[in-house]
C-alpha cells in the first residue's frame, strides 16, 4: 500500500435515471488526513462519499481504495473492516428502540469482536464521548448532538482506517457541534495514521480540515489546503473563496443581506402563558411563557430535544398542551378552527412531504389545499421555484432530492400560501450558506415588508444574530430571552455562541460535558490483515440478537403474535365448519292433503331442515329464493294424496339454492336421502315389511373422523394456516423496513454476508413462530379437545422446517419489495389463496386441477397439513410421514436462496 | 371541502402510481389470482381419487369401477388391502371400495354380499357428497344388472338446481376471489397509506393545513376505493365473464354500486386499524386478524347458517357477511335492488360507524405519535 493515497477516482460518473449525479471525476484524496468536501446540497458529495465507502454501486469509471478495485467484490469484503461510514442524517444507521450500549454492541459483534474486547472497546468510546451516564438509554431518546456521538461510536469500534462522515454536525446544536469536532481531533492526535473524509455545509468547520475539496454541480471546482485555495482566489473567509471558484455566470447573489430594525410596536401575535407538556411522567416543556408581536422574527435556541418542538406543536394546535394557554392573533389555539390555520404556515422538522410526489406535485397540492384561485397558481408556483433555485428539480420525486434541497422544498410549501405567521423548525438545517442567505433574504422581505411573523428555531448562530430577539432553551424550560446583543453583553461574550455555550453549560451542569481529562486509551489497533471469514456464525447471531431485541422492546407485536393465533384458532376452529345444517325450506303445497303434511313432516323433523312460513305462490317462491332466505323449495302437486293411495305414482319438485354448489350438492343429497326415508317408512307402514331399497348392502366407513364432525377436521388444519399468515407476515416487513428507514446502510458497509443478514433476521421468528406452535397444540387438545393420535415429536419435527419456510416466504417478499405497503399488500395476497384454497383445508390436493393443482404441489402450507391432520386424526408413523416432510426440508433453503440473490449488497 | 377531497384523492392516487411493485401486486390480484381460485378449486366433487380393492376381479365389479368417472372421479387406483391402508393414511386417496370374492357370483344368487366404501373424513365436504355418489354409481349398476328400474317407486322425486344447474364450482371460485381480493386490497392500501403518512410525518402537515380530518379521511377512502372498484369491474367484465366465459345472472352495474358502497365501508376499517396500529409491522399482524375471518366466516366459504350461533352473530357486525350475500343474491341468483336493499343498507351503516370511529380517533393518534 502506497502511504500517500488513500483514493483515486477516475472518470468515475454516476447518473440517477436522468440526472448527471457526478460529472466523470478524476480526484486522488491523500491518505493520514482529514479531506473536507464542502459545496452546497445537492452537488454530489455525498454521492462520492458512498462510492468511497462501497455503499454504492460504481457505475462507471475506475476508484481505488487502499490501492485495490471497488468493482472487486471480494476485495471490498476484505477492506470493509478498514472502512467506517456514518451516513447523511442523524441517527440514520443506527436502532433506536435499542439502548446506547446496544447500538454499539451490535457494530461489534459484526466485526467478530469477541466479549472481553468489546466491553473494553465500548467502555473507553462511551468515556471518550460522554456518553457513559447514557448507555441505558433507547436512541430514540438522545438529543441529535448525542445520536451522532453514538454514530460514531458505533463507526470507531472496529478501528478503522478510513472513517467517512456524510454531514455528520447538520442539525446538530453548537455545544455539540463543538465537543464532537473536539473529540475527532482527539481521536486523530491518538490514531494518526487514520484517514478521515467529510462532507459539510459549515464553512467554519471546513478551516479545521488539512485537504479540502470544493464542488458544484457534480464537478470539482477547487483542491487543495485551505491556505492554498486561500492564496489561490486572493480570499479570506471560506465562504468568500467558496464563491470564488464558482465558475463565470453561476456565482450567487452575495450582498451583504441588511435587516431594517423592527418597530418593536405592534399588536401581540403570539402570547404563551405557562405553556407545558407532559408526556407520561417526563415533562417536555415545563411552563414556557413569551410574547411574540407582529412582524417579529422570534429565534428559538437550545440543544436537541429541549423542547423547542413540542412548543411549536403546541402552538399550531397539533399537541393540546397540558397546562397553561396559546393565543394566535388574540385568539385560543383550537385545533378545530380551520380559519386560524390558514394564517399558519409550519415546516416541521423532519422532512414531511410528499417523497412520492414530484417537487412540482408537492407545491400545487399545497396551493390547491390553501385554496389559491387557479389562475394565481401557476405563477406563484413559477415565482418560489425561481426564489428557491428548484427549477432543476422540478420534475424530480421528492424522495430522490438531496437534504438540503428537500429543505428548500418544504420552506416554499409553508409559504405557498402567504401566511401571516411562519413557524419553522429548524428550518435551515442541511442548507448550505448560500442558500441559507437567500432563504433569510425572503424572511426579512415577508417580515419587514408584509409583518408576517416569525417563529423560527435554528442552530446557526450566524442565524440567531439576524432575529429581533431569541429564547435560549434547556430541558424544557427557557433560560434566557432578549436581543441577540444583550445576551452577548450579560454574559460579557465575545461572540454569541460563547454565550450560548456559557447558558448551557451552566444549566446542564457536568452530565452534557466531555469528559476533558478522560483516561481515554488510544483504541489500540488490533488490526490482522486476514480478510474476515466468508461466513461467520457471530455476525450471523449478531443480527439474530438484534432482531430479538427490537421485538421484545415493542410487546404489542409480542403479543399480537401469539395471542392473535390462539384468538384465531378459537374463531377458525368453531367457525369453518363443513357441516352443511340448519337449512331454510318452504314448501308449496298445492295439495294440503294427509299424506303431503306427512310427507313435509319427514323434512321439518329432519336436523338438517328448518321449515319456514309456507310458500303462497310461484312469485313468492321466485322472491325468496332470490334473495337467498329458502335454500330448498318443495313444490308438492295437487292430488298428491289421492294419488299416492291410488297407486298413480306421484311426482314431488324440489328446488335446491344450487348459488353455492357444494352446498347445493350436499342439499340435493339430503333431499334425497329424506325422500328415500319418507318412502321406506310408508312401504312399511303399508306392507309391515322393509323394503330394500338397495340392491345390496353398502357399509360406508368413515375413518379418523367417526363422528364426522366438523372439528376434527379443521382443528388441525387451522394450526398449518395460522403458521403461515403469522410468520410471514411478522417476517415481511423485516428487510424492507431497514431499506425504508435507513439501517440497511449497514448491510452495505459492514462485512456482514447477505446470507448471514438474512438468517440472523429470520431467526428470532422462527423461534416466535415455534412457540406459537406449542401454543395451538396445545389449545387444540386442551381446550378443543380434538386428542392428538400420532407423535408430538414427529409433528414438532415438521412444524420446524414448515415455519422456516414460512418466515421464508415473507424473507422472500421482503427482498424484492421496495415499501412497507407493497410487502403487507403482496405477503397478504401471495399467501391467502394458496393456503386456503391450495393446500388441502377442504379438498385434497390431489383433487385440484390446472393452476391450482400446481401451486398446492409448490405450496408448504399443503404439506404440512397433510402431517398436521395425519398426526393429530390418523397417527401416521415416520416412513408415511417422510414424503410430506421431505418435501417441507426444501422449502426453507431454496426460499433463503432466491433471497439472497434478490438481495442487494450494494445500493444501486 | 369537496374540493379539497378531491386534491387529497388525486395526491392519493399519484402516491398509489409511483409504487410499481404494488400496482403488480394488484394487478396479479385480479387476474391471475382470479383465474386460478375458479379453475383450481371445485368444492363440490371433482377428480376425487379412488382406491379399489377388488378381490372378486369380475365383469360386474369391473363395470361399476368404469362407472366412477371423471371429472367426479379420478381413474380408480387398483391395490391391495394393504396398500389401501397406507394411501388413506398418506391422504392419497379420500375412497377406498372394498369388493368381497364372489361378489358377482352372490349377487346374482340374491345373497345380498356388501361393498365396503373407506372414507377419508377428514376431508368432510367431499366425503358426504363421495359416499352419495358411490352409492347412487353402485345402485345403478346392480339395478341394471339385476334388471330393476328405478322407475317402478310409488312417488318419484324430481330435484331440481337453480342458478348454477349444473353446480360448476367454477362460477362460485371466480365470483368469490374478487369479493375476498376487494376486502383484502382495500383494507391494506387505505390502513397501510394512512400508517405510511405518520410515519413520515405528512399526516402531522395535513393537520395544520386548514382541512378537516374529514377530508383527509374522505380523500384517502375515494381513492383507494377507487382503484380496488375499477380493477375488479374489470377483473368481472373480463377475466370473469369474457375469460373463463362465467354467467352472470344479474346486474353487474348493481353489483358495482354495491361494491361502491362496500367499499367506503372496508376502507374505514383500514383507517380505523390504521389508528388503532403504532406501526407497519404492528399494522401488518392487525390485517391477519381481521381479513382472515372476515374472508372465512363471511359465507364465501363455507355455508353461515351452519356455524355456531355466537359466531354469526360476531360477524353480523362486519359488512362483509351483508355484502356476500348482497352479491349472491345479485350475480347468481339474478335479484334486482328491490330485494337486496336491506344488505345496502346494513353495508352503509356499518361503514359510517367505523368512519365515525376512525375520524375520532385521528386527532387522538397524531397526538399519541410523539
Amino acid at each position: 500500500m502506497s502511504d500517500t493515497v488513500l483514493a483515486r477516482f477516475s472518470g468515475v460518473a454516476l447518473r440517477y435515471g436522468a440526472v448527471q449525479a457526478l460529472a466523470p471525476l478524476d480526484l486522488v484524496l491523500p491518505a493520514g488526513q482529514t479531506v473536507g468536501f464542502i459545496g452546497p446540497d445537492g452537488v454530489g458529495k455525498s454521492s462520492v462519499l458512498a462510492l468511497l465507502a462501497g455503499a454504492r454501486k460504481l457505475q462507471t469509471g475506475t476508484l481505488t481504495v487502499f490501492d485495490g478495485d471497488m468493482r472487486d467484490a471480494r476485495f471490498r469484503a476484505r477492506i470493509q473492516p478498514r472502512i467506517a461510514y456514518m451516513p447523511q442524517g442523524l441517527g440514520r444507521n443506527l436502532y433506536p428502540t435499542l439502548s446506547v450500549d446496544e447500538n454499539i454492541t451490535f457494530f461489534a459483534r459484526l466485526f467478530g469482536q469477541g466479549r472481553a474486547e468489546r466491553r473494553a472497546r465500548i467502555d473507553e468510546l462511551l468515556a471518550a464521548t460522554g456518553l457513559t451516564p447514557f448507555r441505558d438509554r433507547p436512541a430514540m431518546k438522545l438529543s441529535g448532538g448525542m445520536k451522532q456521538k453514538l454514530g460514531l461510536c458505533c463507526a470507531l469500534i472496529h478501528d478503522p482506517d478510513l472513517l467517512i462522515l456524510d454531514e455528520p454536525t447538520t442539525g446538530v446544536d453548537p455545544l455539540s457541534r463543538r465537543q464532537f469536532w473536539e473529540l475527532i481531533d482527539r481521536i486523530r492526535a491518538r490514531r494518526p495514521g487514520m484517514s478521515v473524509v467529510v462532507a459539510t455545509a459549515y464553512m467554519e468547520e471546513a478551516a479545521r480540515f488539512d485537504t479540502l475539496v470544493a464542488m458544484n454541480d457534480g464537478a470539482v471546482i477547487g483542491h487543495g489546503s485551505p491556505d492554498e485555495l486561500r492564496a489561490h482566489t486572493g480570499e479570506d473567509s471560506l465562504e468568500a473563496v467558496f464563491v470564488a471558484l464558482l465558475p463565470e455566470g453561476s456565482a450567487h447573489r452575495r450582498e451583504k443581506l441588511v435587516i431594517p430594525p423592527h418597530s418593536g410596536q405592534g399588536e401581540i401575535a403570539i402570547r404563551a402563558e405557562g405553556l407545558t407538556q407532559r408526556f407520561g411522567d417526563f415533562t417536555a416543556v415545563n411552563a414556557v411563557s413569551f410574547e411574540i408581536q407582529r412582524g417579529e422574527i422570534f429565534g428559538f435556541l437550545g440543544s436537541n430535544g429541549c423542547g423547542k418542538t413540542t412548543t411549536m406543536k403546541m402552538l399550531t394546535g397539533l399537541l393540546p398542551p397540558t397546562e397553561g394557554r396559546a393565543e394566535l392573533f388574540g385568539k385560543t389555539v383550537d385545533a378545530r378552527n380551520l380559519d386560524s390555520r390558514r394564517q399558519v404556515g409550519y415546516m416541521s422538522q423532519a422532512f414531511s412531504l410528499y417523497g412520492e410526489l414530484t417537487v412540482r406535485q408537492n407545491l400545487e397540492l399545497h396551493a390547491q389545499l390553501f385554496h389559491l384561485p387557479a389562475a394565481e397558481i401557476g405563477p406563484r408556483i413559477d415565482a418560489l421555484v425561481a426564489r428557491f433555485a428548484l427549477a432543476r428539480y422540478l420534475d424530480l420525486p421528492a424522495a430522490e432530492l438531496p437534504l438540503g434541497i428537500r429543505q428548500r422544498l418544504s420552506l416554499a410549501v409553508a409559504v405557498v400560501h402567504s401566511p401571516a405567521l411562519l413557524i419553522l423548525d429548524e428550518p435551515t438545517s442541511g442548507v448550505d450558506p448560500v442558500a441559507r442567505d437567500e432563504f433569510w433574504a425572503l424572511l426579512v422581505e415577508l417580515s419587514r415588508e408584509n409583518g408576517v411573523t416569525i417563529f423560527i428555531s435554528t442552530h446557526f448562530m450566524n442565524e440567531a444574530l439576524r432575529c429581533d430577539r431569541i429564547s435560549l432553551m434547556h430541558a424544557g424550560r427557557v433560560l434566557a430571552s432578549d436581543t441577540p446583543a444583550a445576551l452577548q453583553a450579560s454574559r460579557g461574550a465575545a461572540t454569541l455562541e460563547d454565550a450560548f455555550i456559557d447558558y448551557l453549560s451552566e444549566a446542564a451542569g457536568t452530565a452534557g460535558a466531555p469528559p476533558t481529562d478522560a483516561p481515554a486509551q488510544p483504541p489500540t489497533a488490533a488490526h490482522n490483515d486476514r480478510p474476515p471469514p466468508w461466513f461467520s456464525l457471530g455476525r450471523l447471531l449478531g443480527y439474530a440478537w438484534r432482531e430479538t431485541l427490537e421485538l421484545r422492546r415493542d410487546p404489542i407485536r409480542l403479543v399480537f403474535a401469539l395471542l392473535g393465533s390462539v384468538l384465531l384458532m378459537f374463531m377458525l376452529g368453531y367457525g369453518i365448519t363443513l357441516d352443511v345444517e340448519n337449512l331454510h325450506f318452504g314448501v308449496h303445497d298445492q295439495d294440503d292433503s294427509p299424506e303431503s303434511r306427512a310427507y313435509v313432516q319427514t323434512f321439518s323433523g329432519s336436523r338438517y331442515f328448518i321449515e319456514t312460513p309456507p310458500v303462497r305462490s310461484p312469485a313468492d317462491m321466485e322472491r325468496r329464493m332470490l334473495t337467498g332466505e329458502l335454500a330448498l323449495v318443495i313444490d308438492i302437486p295437487p292430488r298428491f294424496g289421492a294419488d299416492l293411495r291410488s297407486g298413480r305414482a306421484p311426482e314431488v319438485a324440489i328446488w335446491v339454492d344450487g348459488a353455492m354448489p357444494f352446498r347445493g350438492e350436499t342439499i340435493r343429497g339430503y333431499a334425497e336421502g329424506t325422500h328415500a326415508r319418507f318412502l321406506s317408512e310408508m312401504i312399511r307402514s303399508r306392507t309391515g315389511v322393509s323394503p330394500d331399497l338397495l340392491p345390496t348392502d353398502i357399509e360406508v366407513r368413515y375413518r379418523y373422523n367417526q363422528d364426522f364432525k366438523s372439528i376434527y377436521a379443521m382443528v388441525p388444519a387451522v394450526i398449518p394456516m395460522l403458521l403461515i399468515f403469522i410468520p410471514a407476515i411478522l417476517m415481511a416487513l423485516g428487510v424492507v423496513r431497514e431499506k425504508e428507514l435507513g439501517s440497511i446502510t449497514n448491510l452495505y458497509v459492514t462485512p456482514v454476508s447477505r446470507l448471514e443478514f438474512l438468517l440472523g433476521k429470520q431467526l428470532p421468528y422462527v423461534a416466535v413462530s415455534m412457540f406459537s406452535f406449542f401454543a395451538l397444540v396445545a389449545q387444540a387438545v386442551w381446550i378443543f379437545e380434538v386428542p392428538l393420535k400420532g407423535s408430538l415429536w414427529l409433528l414438532s419435527a415438521a412444524a420446524l422446517p414448515y415455519v422456516i419456510a414460512t418466515t421464508g416466504i415473507g424473507l422472500l417478499i421482503s427482498t424484492f419489495t421496495r415499501s412497507q405497503i407493497a410487502a403487507l399488500a403482496g405477503t397478504a395476497i401471495l399467501t391467502l389463496l394458496p393456503t386456503v384454497q391450495f393446500s388441502g383445508l377442504t379438498e385434497p390436493v390431489s383433487g385440484l386441477e390446472g393452476a391450482g393443482y400446481v401451486i398446492g404441489q409448490l405450496w408448504p402450507a399443503s404439506y404440512f397439513l397433510t402431517i398436521s391432520r395425519g398426526e393429530f386424526t390418523k397417527a401416521l408413523d415416520f416412513a408415511t410421514v417422510w414424503p410430506s416432510l421431505r418435501a417441507l426440508l426444501i422449502f426453507g433453503p431454496v426460499l433463503i436462496a432466491l433471497s439472497v440473490m434478490l438481495l442487494r449488497k450494494q445500493e444501486d | 371541502m369537496l374540493g379539497n377531497i378531491f386534491r387529497l384523492g388525486i395526491k392519493e392516487l399519484r402516491s398509489l402510481f409511483a409504487d410499481r411493485m404494488l400496482l403488480i401486486i394488484i394487478v396479479w390480484a385480479f387476474t391471475a389470482g382470479i383465474y386460478a381460485a375458479a379453475t383450481g378449486m371445485s368444492r363440490e366433487l371433482h377428480n376425487a381419487p379412488v382406491a379399489v380393492v377388488d378381490f372378486d376381479q369380475s365383469a360386474l365389479t369391473a363395470r361399476i369401477v368404469t362407472g366412477l368417472r371423471a371429472p367426479w372421479f379420478l381413474p380408480p387406483r387398483q391395490s391391495t388391502l394393504g396398500e389401501m391402508d397406507t394411501l388413506l393414511d398418506r391422504g392419497e386417496v379420500s375412497f377406498a371400495i372394498v369388493f368381497p370374492e364372489r361378489f358377482q357370483r352372490d349377487f346374482a344368487a340374491g345373497k345380498r354380499p356388501a361393498v365396503q366404501v373407506n372414507i377419508d373424513a377428514t376431508n368432510m365436504g367431499q366425503s358426504f357428497i363421495g359416499a352419495s355418489y358411490i352409492r347412487n354409481i353402485i345402485t345403478e349398476e346392480l339395478q341394471y344388472e339385476a334388471g330393476v328400474r328405478s322407475t317402478d317407486l310409488p312417488l318419484n322425486l324430481v330435484a331440481r338446481v337453480r342458478f348454477n344447474p349444473n353446480l360448476n364450482g367454477l362460477w362460485f371460485g371466480g365470483v368469490m376471489e374478487v369479493i375476498n381480493n376487494i376486502t383484502l386490497l382495500s383494507i391494506v392500501l387505505v390502513g397501510a397509506a394512512f400508517i405510511r403518512e405518520r410515519e413520515h410525518g405528512t399526516l402531522e402537515h395535513l393537520l395544520v393545513m386548514p382541512l378537516s380530518a374529514f377530508e383527509i379521511m374522505a380523500g384517502k377512502v375515494w381513492a383507494n376505493a377507487l382503484v380496488v372498484l375499477i380493477a375488479a369491474t374489470l377483473s368481472l367484465r373480463f377475466i370473469v365473464q369474457l375469460l373463463m366465459d362465467i354467467p352472470i345472472a344479474g346486474s353487474v352495474s348493481l353489483f358495482v354500486a354495491g361494491a361502491a358502497l362496500y367499499l367506503f365501508s372496508t376502507a374505514s376499517i383500514g383507517i380505523f386499524l390504521g389508528t388503532l396500529a403504532r406501526s407497519m409491522p404492528q399494522f401488518g399482524l392487525l390485517i391477519i386478524l381481521v381479513i382472515l375471518p372476515l374472508q372465512l366466516l363471511s359465507g364465501g366459504v363455507t355455508p353461515r347458517e351452519s356455524m355456531p350461533l355466537l359466531v354469526q352473530q360476531i360477524m353480523e357486525a362486519a359488512p362483509t357477511p351483508h355484502f356476500i350475500s348482497f352479491a349472491q343474491a345479485v350475480l347468481f341468483r339474478g335479484a334486482g335492488i328491490e330485494l337486496v336493499w336491506p344488505q345496502l343498507l346494513a353495508i352503509a351503516g356499518i361503514g359510517a360507524i367505523f368512519f365515525g370511529i376512525a375520524l375520532a380517533r385521528l386527532r387522538k393518534t397524531v397526538a399519541q405519535a410523539q
